[in-house]
């Protein structure tokens, strides 16, 4: 599939800035994170030890900084289509504000905060930076991602 | 583990104990697993091939995972992590060394915490930086 020579409008660009998705729901189970954990090769006590977890800082088992990365399925319904065959992920910006625990449940809210276009190798390239904010089920605010998604 | 590090031991300049990985395809398909991410970039050589990669890649938030075990290791039970930022500049692929790395490059007080602020990167086998990217702790005071 070719990708075009240019693809945004200022128009669409308005268009997009500002849409949210429908909040995701992730109940955070002790063994997601314990399989995060060793998926990422991080064998920190504070993420499978409970007695060692119990003296650090957080007094008990935590998820690892990007664990909130499993919450799945936060879709941004753009009012176009974002049509390029091929994605990547830009990088990521994440700030913490309370730490996440086995038996809390997350919700996750995308929002698009940006979308710009730049000239690549292949063409047409769009960047869409989405800020995400996950909170717990006492209405904390524990993290915010922001996150660029290219696609090209 | 090391031990704990205190803010007062800490200064502007200073490395941060690097962090080996050698992230394997098999590990791509678990990252895959507990995180949800199937893209098949991350594991499917002919489907990164289609994508115009040389093949399977990892993901971009696996790295600054391995970025976010460099910082916590460093910072112990009692640091805490305020903030993780990179971007993934350069791709790698699975088989290779990267090593995670960082520096101290402030140090203060703010609303009564004390903080640091670090850059740290990814480097893979040739010494290029793929990941740069920034990282603000907390750290524990030896006055208690």
């Amino acid at each position: 599939m070719s990708t075009p020579a240019t693809f945004l409008t200022e128009e669409m660009r308005q268009q997009a800035i500002g849409v949210e998705s429908q909040p995701v729901t992730l109940e955070v189970e002790k063994g997601h994170i314990q399989r995060f954990a060793e998926a990422i090769g991080d064998p920190n006590p504070v993420y499978n030890d409970e007695a060692a977890a119990r003296k650090s800082s957080y007094g008990g088992l935590v998820a690892p900084p990007t664990f909130l990365r499993s919450v799945r399925g936060v879709n941004l319904e753009l009012p176009f289509e974002l049509s390029f065959s091929r994605r990547l992920d830009g990088g990521s910006d994440w700030e913490y504000f309370q730490p996440v625990r086995p038996g809390d449940r997350i919700t996750a809210v995308a929002r698009v905060a940006e979308m710009t276009e730049r000239t690549g190798r292949l063409g047409a390239m769009v960047f869409m930076t989405t800020i995400t904010t996950y909170t717990n089920q006492f209405d904390e605010v524990v993290a915010t991602q922001t996150n660029t998604l290219i696609a090209y | 583990m090391a031990e704990q590090v205190y803010w007062e031991d800490v200064t502007e300049g200073m490395e941060l104990p690097f962090l080996v990985k050698e992230p394997t395809t098999r590990q791509l398909v678990q990252y895959a697993g507990a995180s949800g991410d199937f893209y098949e970039i991350h594991y499917d050589k002919d489907f990164a091939i289609g994508n115009q990669l040389d093949g399977p890649i990892l993901h971009g938030a696996l790295k600054s995972a391995f970025l976010g075990q460099l910082v916590t290791d460093w910072i112990g039970p009692q640091g805490a992590l305020k903030r993780l930022q990179c971007q993934y500049r350069g791709m790698d692929a699975p088989g290779n060394l990267i090593t995670a790395k960082g520096t101290v490059t402030r140090k203060y007080e703010e609303d009564g915490q004390r903080l640091v602020d670090c850059t740290v990167w990814l480097e893979n086998a040739d010494g290029q930086n793929t990941t740069p990217g920034n990282a603000t702790v907390v750290l524990p005071s030896r006055q208690g």
